[in-house]
């Protein structure tokens, strides 16, 4: 729990930012100090200038729109947890906004029950730890929060983003019936899912009709679940005394030759994010121009999505005629995969999901 | 003090939507048709445009010639097609509720 939580209110409306400071410092128990801007530089200007833990922003203002700020704010202060409060509705703003790593969107309450929600959540989102778990849930794992739907024999579709890799689960009146992942379905799918410890979270509309993969109970499949952690947990431990020097010295061209084996790669080009770093690759006779032109074209577009603001470049895929390639950015390290023409757009994506998650991994 | 705050307050600007639709751009940079909405500022659209032919052209300065190339953002799909130099560039917002693809086995 914080002492003294800092919050900061940008509106264009001096009105409402009078009423909201007034709200939020005194309804909710960590009694915050509660700042507030009513333009975008104004804002930026105090996050400069002192530390906050939450800021709250409108979409619709004058010269620089909440989106521009958020974008300047996510970047610039990774820590810092970000809510829109807006009258807009539309979805195509919730998407980007989450695209850009807000942790909520709300839309401005209309009545007392709606503003009382607003207010706790703020209260959640001020009392969440620093460190892992869910935007969008705080502070709960994931198997907090499949037991919680299981509990409330609820019916939805789980959707839980970690990186590039997005996983679903399909929950129909408190049971667990289905679960994707990449490259993995049913219970392998669900079990890679729950090993994730850190991403986003989102709650589709119930799919009903969906094929039923799973018939373990969601018990069965937690305590399962839980078995394969502890087994995965006893070998980390004993992992390090065989030898972690030597895992430690092992270059990455041993798991860009096994990348190598998947469906259709023809060759693999992995630099680090540095621009002084070096490169590795299998299957290239003469990688430098492919790295030159990799390492400008997702700096171009990543630059490019943020003018634009729809969040991060998830991926790139190029096709020519001797080959097809994707670029992705994947931790510390960006890939470059050449694929050979014949695959198929979707058999290619599929695969360069498989990539990710192995290199990330 | 209401009505003076009312009278006196800039209009906020309009939020740029993400636009669907696509143009057509030349090698030197020039806009040729659009089904871009107008709303959307020409501004962007040259930059989209400019960035994806710069891409084609340093590929093919890599030795690794691209006829399409495709760029995943969070909320956006390019899809960019080489014209002789030019290219023909196809926007489309993505959303939060877009279905997953259905695994083929």
């Amino acid at each position: 729990m914080l002492t003294q939580p800092k919050i900061l209110l940008l509106d264009d409306d001096q009105d409402f930012l009078d009423l909201y400071r007034e709200m939020l410092s005194q309804h909710l128990s960590c009694l915050p100090d509660v700042r507030t801007a009513s333009t975008g530089a104004r804002a930026l200007a105090m996050l400069e200038s002192e530390p906050f833990h939450l800021i709250i922003v409108d979409l619709n203002m004058p010269k620089m729109d909440g989106l521009q700020v958020l974008s300047i704010a996510r970047r610039k202060y990774p820590e810092l947890r970000l809510v829109i409060l807006t009258a807009i509705r539309e979805e195509q703003f919730r998407t980007r906004a989450y695209a850009m790593g807000v942790d909520q969107y709300w839309i401005k309450p209309e009545s007392d029950q709606e503003m009382g929600l607003f207010m706790e959540s703020i209260e959640s989102l001020l009392n969440r730890e620093a460190n892992g778990g869910f935007r969008g849930v705080q502070s709960k794992s994931l198997v907090d929060i499949v037991q919680l739907e299981c509990l409330s024999q609820s019916s939805t579709v789980l959707k839980i983003t970690n990186g590039m890799a997005v996983g679903k689960i399909w929950i129909q009146n408190g049971e667990v019936i289905h679960a994707e992942a990449p490259g993995l379905t049913a219970e392998p799918a669900f079990q890679r899912i729950l090993t994730w410890k850190t991403g986003s979270f989102e709650n589709l509309t119930a799919d009903l009709a969906h094929p039923r993969t799973i018939f373990t109970s969601y018990q069965g499949l937690l305590l399962n679940t839980a078995q394969a952690f502890d087994e995965a947990a006893s070998q980390i431990l004993e992992a390090p005394r065989e030898g972690s020097a030597a895992a430690e010295a092992a270059s990455t061209a041993p798991r860009l030759a096994e990348l190598s084996q998947l469906n259709g790669v023809e060759f693999v080009l992995a630099l680090g994010t540095d621009k002084n770093s070096t490169q590795d690759s299998w299957g290239l006779e003469n990688p430098k121009p492919v790295a030159e032109w990799m390492r400008k074209t997702l700096e171009n577009f990543n630059s490019l999505g943020d003018r634009l603001q729809v969040g991060q470049l998830q991926q790139l895929i190029g096709t020519g005629p001797q080959r097809k390639i994707a670029v992705a950015a994947s931790g510390k390290s960006e890939l470059c995969v050449g694929f050979s023409p014949s695959l198929s757009a979707e058999e290619l994506r599929e695969t360069m999901k498989n990539i990710l998650t192995k290199w990330a991994s | 003090m209401g009505l003076l705050t009312f009278l006196t307050r800039a209009d906020p600007t309009q939020l740029v939507h993400l636009p669907s639709g696509s143009f057509t751009i030349d090698r030197e940079g020039t806009i040729l048709t659009s089904t871009v909405p107008q709303s959307f500022p020409s501004g962007r659209m040259q930059d989209i445009g400019e960035q994806v032919i710069a891409s084609f052209e340093a590929a093919k300065q890599a030795q690794m010639p691209l006829a399409e190339i495709i760029v995943y953002y969070a909320a956006l799909k390019v899809l960019a097609r080489e014209l002789r130099g030019g290219a023909i560039i196809f926007l489309m917002p993505q959303s939060l509720n877009q279905p997953l693809r259905r695994n083929k086995n």
